[in-house]
């Protein structure tokens, strides 16, 4: 699929912004006044950067509000409900531990689910897509909702969970990488299923509808290097993951922390590329496009 | 919640027109849809002939035809030097002046040197009437880089061709084989024919050496080598000879198989037939023994006729027949590995052929009378048809092999029978009531007669007077004898050399040959802009007239710019290149559904214009004035026999007359009433076997085909070439020069026979192991489908197509670029991969590559960076032989374009920047197009 | 109307024969001349001159070649538009109920009024059947030519998709798929016409009709014929005795 910087920047930034919110929400950190205000704004910036660049994603985003209509079916609209449920929720909460100084916790908890649901539904327009066999699984809400959780408690100064979760987050990268490169290579999909030719013989797509490009290419055929891709989860893996679990699990000062924080920023960017970078959608096999031939 | 509200019958548009669709020559029906009064969607006219209600893509995209940014906007006096793209944009006024003084000063003097050639129009009957009473002989339009060979063999064959004017009988046919055939003019027809076939689960068998396509569908594919169709076919002729699988009734009735033959070598007569005093040819009746003429009434001619008379024998065609083909030279073994179809493959296809054409027979109860009076109950047929196009006929053997390909037709009787092969009309036609060719100059007068036509021995060549060649193409000369069409694409090549002489104005008219349709193109353009000793060109004057700023615009020195198809008249003749069905003769026009935006005009009306500006006769009144306002005037009023004018419909005061009959002054409109067509229906009892079948030659006179009847025979020998072949054995007073006497033997054989492409000995084959290919794509009408806006998102550029064991030999892959070079120069080009080709085979689409800046594209379009042309590895003429002559690249007979001849050898290279050759970007006289379009937008 | 409809007994969609689909790109264009003109906004053409034109197509001819075990290789023409999937991922999806797939006859629609263009559906359509158009910013697919198949302003012979009226080979039959007597059912009964990508559980209605076998002749030709008794006289002995035969000889 490709890699649109607005998508990209999306999941990771509202990720991050509601793994906040998540952990304000629950009570943590145990801040008040204009220490707290600075994790709210913190939170709500972060999660509205997000969902500003998906809007920019959108062709006619003057009409955005008519996603909210179809939450019983699409996970799209849901996300969009969810999202504004949260923050709404998330400012009043916020709002009254600000200004009255008071933390409703039974508000916390709802804002704090809201987020968590909010991650799970972005995670699920992805994960629902069994276009995409890379993306059809349980790994991509497990390691959607624990990247926020993580990137969360980081910036929420829970030092050891946050380093706990980029370990558990690292292992649900591999496992997804893993797991995604068998999917892979043993789609259930096949240039033969796709085309029904397969009765008579191996399937070769000799020429294309059209020589140039058109919406479809650009959209859902990506290509990258092996190579490229080694790198690239090297990278992920390392400043994602490893490196800040191993900084955050020295109880760091800020600046260290900071730096561990926009390492794992930059792992996930990395890895959010790759998402979809990697990802081949089953159309691309109308084009020749195999789904292990990277 | 509820589906939103949709209204399902929206308005579909406020008018159509029906016209007839010029997006290629196969000239189907067309609705245009105008919404306020511009084009807004085109769909095919159910009620048409041609096409019966369905379109091509082409025909679809035509709205971004009419709307293209490439159209010329007015006429153009070019300012740069030829070939920069500099044109000043001037008047009409201006324009026509300075063609008259250009061409009224060279009419008075020498009119030969005026060569009027013109592309794929449909106007030949006006456009070489226009030449003829300019008085040069250097007219033609474009048949002869085209498909020649294709016409001319099937017109001395059997009176009429698979081009244009032959199809198979779609209805009845059970085995259909199509050779050569990528797209053909009959585009939509052979689509549906074939999807009529598919349909009823007939088998088609596709001859190509490429499967895409047709031959994708085909149920059978022959992966046939290049060049070597008439080995294969006379093979299976040799097949069928050896088991007798042929059919002796048709030969003896309807060819010439019967005709006797003086046998005697040292005759002065030999190889001619024996005729009677009338000059009719004798056979002998088998009823009685005896010769008599071949129509005499109700005989039965004897296929094994011998006659000995003073002292001379005569045997029947048949003899040479069974004695040649029989003989080893053509077994399947002997071909097998040269045609790269097994000997086995070849018998069974035979074998085929015969069990579907004798044990599958059909008959259709219609009693019909032939030309001889003998009545038959029924319409007996041998179901198997044949078409064939360029890929037979644009070789140097391309002649023999078509004449080969009738053969076969005639052997198994499946020429003009249910389920055979059927004529359009105003075909059948015999070879001897065309006209023959004419070259007499006279300065200020119009020529002797019409420039083309079918000769029947070296008495009829265009010669001068001390044997040279008498046309600029030299068609008609030894070189070319029958060059029906002659020969478009040795005009610029011979001009440049002189070569039979030097003209002064060089005239075209929708051909783009500073590009793609000319062999050789950087020689061309080279030709085009070369200068002499003083300094100025040696092609001195070029007029040209496109709709479009093609890559030729650029080399013309005035540019008479003309409307789009749905701009102008137009008029689709009987006298010309008709719409005819085999069922019916029919006949169509176009006309202005739109006006033109710009400063345009349709060239023909230009020329009406310019010919009573001339002076010429049949253009101006007696007193000197116009004869016609334009050619719309003119399709309605003139008449090339009393009674019989371009259009056939609709005449006489009254709009009754069908084929004959008065100019109707109401002529247009009810042929725009009638959607643009005019169409009588072939009676049941003419159906088939019209050049025998007396109520079909009695029809063909009443609707003005031909002005009595004119049954005749087919002719599996070939009359008129043995008088070429016996002139170049010594007999008779005109004479071929030297040199093309042995190639004249060989090559004029009145029987046919195959050789092997002339390139193949001209070149070393070792060093050139592969075959290079072109084929049309569907999508694309040569240079004038890429500024369509629709279409060239399709093909926007095209790869080199390379068969699998050259893939694997050279280590090829996906994004690899080649050079592919032939003797006479190399392309370096983007390769894809085609497993379904002839091992021996490269290939790639016909006219994708574009010059940079030409039809109005941006300059780094795809065409120009990615596409390319096969054209510039073909060469106009045969590698020099040290000689010191120019020996064409085209068949001996007809001089017939070799285009697939070409022998080439690849070499995987590192990508360059841009396909190569690339040349200087043009200037261009249009500007460029818009960055967006919303067809259709609602404002 | 995100959700789908309760699926109704009336299943219109196309029977694309890929035995006789010569690859002519004719149902392309017809089907853009078409659709440009009527639903919804224009099928735009971005830089339709220039060194990468990109426009909106709703219809595209795909090839293919098939290489069996032991014959030439074949090579097949693919047009796809479309399916109509009865289990439409595109339809639920869509977050904001602009696609949806038609109760009376089964159509699969974008209301382009209501579309934002967030592209989910064209991602959920496993069959590149969606191209969003880079002008209007609204996704565009294959209509089913739904304003021409009741539209009371054309003919009623003309109502009848576009790309199914300008099919030259007859390669596309349209048709009513939920009833087993029409037309398009039988030819799937009979023809052995097959679904694509089955595995994916989308269930299209459209149907795709199987290349015949091929190259018959050339895996078992058919035997050699005979060679004519020619003792007596040679073949031209035979052929007089042959010719004793014919009506009319001798009489
Ligand atoms: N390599 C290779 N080359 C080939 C062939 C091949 O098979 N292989 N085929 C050959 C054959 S058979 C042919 S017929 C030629 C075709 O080649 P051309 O006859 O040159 O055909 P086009 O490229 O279509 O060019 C015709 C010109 O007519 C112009 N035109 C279009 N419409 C109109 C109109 O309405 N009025 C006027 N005045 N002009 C118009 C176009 O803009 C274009 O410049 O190509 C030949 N070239
Ligand atoms: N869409 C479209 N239609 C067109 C045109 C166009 O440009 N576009 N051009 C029109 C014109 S001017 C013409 S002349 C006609 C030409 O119509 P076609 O004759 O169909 O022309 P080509 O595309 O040149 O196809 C030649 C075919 O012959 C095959 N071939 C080449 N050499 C051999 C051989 O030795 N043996 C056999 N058996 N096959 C061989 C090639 O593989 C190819 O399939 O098309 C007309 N129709
Ligand atoms: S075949 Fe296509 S382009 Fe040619 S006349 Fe017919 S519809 Fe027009
Ligand atoms: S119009 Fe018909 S034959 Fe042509 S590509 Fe489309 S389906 Fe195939
Ligand atoms: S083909 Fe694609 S767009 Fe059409 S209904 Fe099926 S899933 Fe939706
Ligand atoms: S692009 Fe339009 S139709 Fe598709 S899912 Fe988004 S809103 Fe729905
Ligand atoms: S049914 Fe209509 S919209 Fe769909 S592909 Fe055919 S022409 Fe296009
Ligand atoms: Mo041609």
């Amino acid at each position: 699929m490709h890699p649109a910087p607005s998508l990209i920047i999306f999941t990771t930034l509202s990720g991050l912004g509601f793994g906040l919110l998540f952990w304000l929400g629950l009570g943590y950190p145990d801040v008040s006044g204009w220490v707290a205000a600075t994790f709210l704004g913190l939170g709500f910036v972060l999660a509205g950067i997000g969902l500003g660049a998906a809007a920019l994603h959108l062709g006619n985003p003057q009409r955005a509000w008519r996603a909210f209509s179809q939450w019983r079916s699409s996970w799209l609209s849901r996300e969009a409900v969810m999202s504004v449920a949260a923050l709404s929720v998330m400012a009043l909460y916020g709002a009254i531990w600000v200004f009255a100084g008071e933390r409703l916790p039974i508000l916390g908890a709802i804002g704090a689910a809201l987020c968590a649901a909010t991650v799970f539904a972005t995670a699920m327009i992805y994960a629902q897509l069994k276009t995409v066999p890379r993306w059809n699984s349980w790994t991509t809400p497990a390691l959607f909702l624990t990247i926020a959780a993580a990137g969360g408690a980081a910036l929420a100064s829970l030092v050891f969970l946050a380093a706990f979760l980029m370990l558990l987050g690292g292992i649900l990268q591999g496992v997804a990488w893993v797991t995604g490169d068998n999917r892979a290579e043993k789609p259930h999909s096949t240039i033969e299923s796709a085309t029904g030719l397969g009765a008579i013989g191996k399937v070769r797509a000799f020429a294309a509808p059209h020589t140039g490009e058109n919406y479809l290419l650009r959209e859902m055929v990506h290509q990258i290097g092996r190579k490229h891709i080694k790198r690239l989860r090297v990278i992920s893996m390392l400043l994602g993951y490893t490196l800040p679990a191993i900084v955050m699990a020295t109880d760091p000062g800020h600046t260290e922390a900071a730096v561990a924080l926009a390492s794992h920023v930059v792992g996930v960017l990395a890895g959010r590329w790759l998402f979809f970078a990697q990802a081949e959608h089953v159309m691309g096999l109308y084009y020749g496009k195999g789904q292990s031939d990277q | 919640m509820t589906a939103p509200f949709l209204d399902t019958s929206p308005p579909v548009s406020d008018e159509i027109r029906k016209t007839t669709c010029y997006m290629c020559a196969c000239r189907c029906g067309i609705d245009v849809h105008l919404k306020d009064g511009k084009v807004a969607y085109i769909e095919g006219n159910r009620d048409h002939p041609v096409n019966k209600g369905v379109l091509c893509a082409k025909g679809s995209a035509g709205i971004m035809q009419v709307n293209a940014p490439s159209r010329l906007r007015a006429p153009l006096k070019r300012v740069g030097p030829r070939g920069s793209g500099q044109f000043e944009e001037i008047s009409w006024d201006e324009a026509l002046q300075t063609a008259v003084d250009w061409l009224a000063p060279l009419r008075a003097t020498a009119p030969e040197k005026l060569a009027f050639f013109t592309g794929r129009d449909q106007s030949q009957s006006f456009t070489s009437l226009w030449a003829q009473s300019y008085g040069t002989p250097n007219y033609a339009a474009h048949g002869g880089f085209c498909s020649v060979n294709m016409a001319a063999a099937g017109i001395y064959s059997v009176g009429g061709s698979f081009w244009e004017f032959g199809q198979p009988d779609w209805d009845h046919t059970k085995f259909f084989m199509l050779f050569g055939v990528a797209e053909d003019h009959d585009s939509n027809p052979i689509k549906m024919g074939i999807g009529r076939l598919k349909e009823r689960g007939a088998r088609i068998v596709g001859v190509n050496p490429i499967r895409t396509g047709y031959n994708a569908v085909a149920d059978d594919w022959v992966e046939i080598t290049p060049g070597t169709d008439g080995l294969f076919i006379l093979a299976m002729v040799h097949e069928l000879l050896r088991a007798g699988q042929i059919d002796l009734e048709y030969l003896a009735r309807f060819t010439n198989a019967p005709v006797l033959v003086n046998a005697d070598p040292a005759s002065a007569e030999f190889g001619l037939f024996l005729r009677n005093d009338a000059g009719k040819p004798l056979v002998i009746d088998s009823a009685s023994g005896t010769p008599m003429a071949f129509d005499s009434p109700g005989i039965l001619p004897d296929l094994t006729g011998t006659l000995t008379r003073d002292g001379i024998t005569h045997r029947a065609v048949m003899h040479q027949i069974a004695t040649r083909y029989l003989t080893k030279e053509y077994a399947p073994d002997t071909v097998a590995d040269r045609v790269g179809i097994s000997a086995e493959r070849i018998r069974g296809m035979a074998a085929e052929l015969a069990r579907v054409a004798f044990d599958e027979a059909i008959e259709i109860p219609q009693p019909w009378t032939d030309f001889r009076g003998t009545h038959h109950a029924s319409m007996t047929g041998r179901p198997v048809s044949f078409h064939a196009m360029r890929g037979i006929s644009a070789h140097s053997n391309g002649f023999q092999t078509c004449r080969a390909l009738h053969l076969l037709q005639m052997l198994l009787g499946a020429i003009e029978r249910p389920g055979g092969m059927r004529f359009k009309p105003p075909y059948p036609k015999p070879f001897d009531a065309h006209p023959k060719p004419h070259c007499q100059v006279t300065p200020g007068k119009p020529l002797d007669g019409p420039h083309l036509g079918y000769v029947t021995g070296p008495a009829d060549l265009a010669l001068r007077p001390d044997g040279t060649p008498a046309r600029i193409d030299k068609a008609f000369s030894w070189e070319a004898p029958m060059s029906a069409h002659g020969l478009m694409h040795m005009v610029i090549s011979n001009a440049h050399a002189g070569d039979p002489y030097k003209i002064d104005t060089l005239m075209l008219y929708m051909a783009n040959m500073a590009w793609n349709s000319s062999m050789n193109t950087r020689g061309v353009i080279e030709m085009l802009t070369d200068t002499d000793e003083s300094g100025n060109y040696v092609i001195p004057r070029i007029i040209y007239s496109d709709a479009y700023s093609s890559e030729m615009v650029a080399y013309a020195d005035l540019i008479l710019p003309d409307t789009t198809y749905l701009e102008r008249h137009d008029c689709i003749s009987l006298l010309d290149r008709p719409i005819c069905e085999a069922d019916a003769a029919a006949d169509a026009i176009r006309w202005p559904v739109i006006e033109p935006d710009r400063d345009v005009r349709g060239f023909q009306s230009v020329l009406v214009d310019l010919g009573a500006r001339l002076g010429l006769p049949g253009f101006v009144t007696e007193d000197g004035g116009a004869k016609y306002t334009d050619y719309a005037d003119y399709i309605v009023n003139h008449e090339r026999r009393p009674g019989v004018g371009p259009l056939a419909g609709f005449r006489g005061e009254d709009g009754c007359g069908q084929g004959r009959g008065a100019p109707n002054p109401d002529q247009l409109n009810r042929y725009i009433e009638n959607g643009s067509f005019w169409m009588a229906h072939v009676p049941a009892e003419a159906a088939y076997f019209k050049p025998w079948n007396t109520a079909y030659q009695d029809w063909a006179v009443k609707i003005g085909l031909y002005d009595k009847p004119l049954p005749y025979l087919f002719n599996l020998y070939s009359e008129p070439m043995r008088r070429f072949q016996a002139a170049a054995e010594g007999h008779g007073d005109r004479q071929p020069p030297e040199h093309l006497r042995e190639r004249l033997k060989q090559a004029m054989d009145p029987l046919p026979i195959w050789y092997p492409p002339f390139e193949d000995g001209a070149v070393d084959t070792d060093a050139f192991p592969l075959h290079a290919l072109t084929q049309r794509p569907m999508a694309m009408y040569h240079s004038w489908g890429s500024q369509n806006a629709w279409l060239r998102q399709i093909h926007g550029h095209n790869p080199l197509y390379l068969p699998k064991n050259i893939w694997d030999d050279h280590g090829f892959s996906e994004g690899d670029w080649a050079q592919l070079s032939s003797a006479h120069g190399a392309i370096t080009v983007p390769v894809a991969l085609n497993a379904a080709l002839n091992p021996h085979t490269v290939w790639t689409w016909n006219a994708i590559g574009k010059r940079r800046g030409a039809w109005a594209l941006d300059k780094d379009a795809p065409e120009a960076t990615k596409g390319f042309l096969l054209n510039h590895l073909i060469h106009e003429l045969l590698p020099p032989k040290g000689d010191g002559l120019r020996w064409a690249n085209s068949d001996p007979i007809t001089g017939q374009a070799a285009w697939f001849d070409l022998r080439v050898a690849i070499k995987k290279v590192p990508a360059p920047d841009a396909a190569q050759p690339q040349f200087d970007t043009l200037a261009s006289p249009v500007g460029q197009g818009p960055q967006l379009l919303e067809q259709g937008k609602k404002s | 109307m995100t959700t789908l409809p309760p699926c109704g007994t009336k299943k219109l969609g196309l029977v694309i024969d890929l035995d006789t689909c010569v690859g002519c790109h004719a149902c392309v264009v017809s089907c853009k001349g078409w659709n440009t003109e009527n639903y919804g906004a224009p099928l735009s053409d971005a830089d339709p001159y220039g060194a990468n034109p990109l426009g909106t197509f709703l219809n595209r001819v795909h090839s293919y070649e098939v290489q069996p075990e032991s014959a030439p290789t074949q090579l097949i023409h693919f047009p796809k538009s479309c399916l109509h999937c009865d289990d439409a991922p595109c339809v639920t999806v869509c977050p904001t109920g602009a696609s949806y797939k038609r109760v009376e006859d089964g159509i699969v629609l974008v209301n382009e009024d209501a579309c934002i263009g967030c592209g989910l559906c064209a991602w959920a359509c496993p069959y590149g059947a969606r191209e969003m158009d880079a002008a209007a910013g609204v996704m565009k697919k294959c209509t089913l030519c739904v304003d021409r198949i009741y539209n009371e302003n054309l003919p009623e012979i003309d109502r009848v998709p576009a790309c199914v009226r300008t099919c030259p080979s007859g390669a596309r039959h349209f048709g009513d798929l939920g009833d087993p007597t029409s037309a398009v059912s039988q030819l799937v009964a009979d023809r052995g016409g097959f679904d694509l990508m089955p595995e994916l559980g989308t269930k299209p209605v459209n149907k795709y009709l199987p290349p015949r076998l091929k190259d018959t002749l050339a895996k078992a030709p058919p035997k050699a014929m005979p060679t004519v008794n020619v003792d007596a006289g040679g073949f031209l002995g035979w052929l007089d005795r042959a010719l004793d035969s014919l009506p009319g000889k001798g009489e």
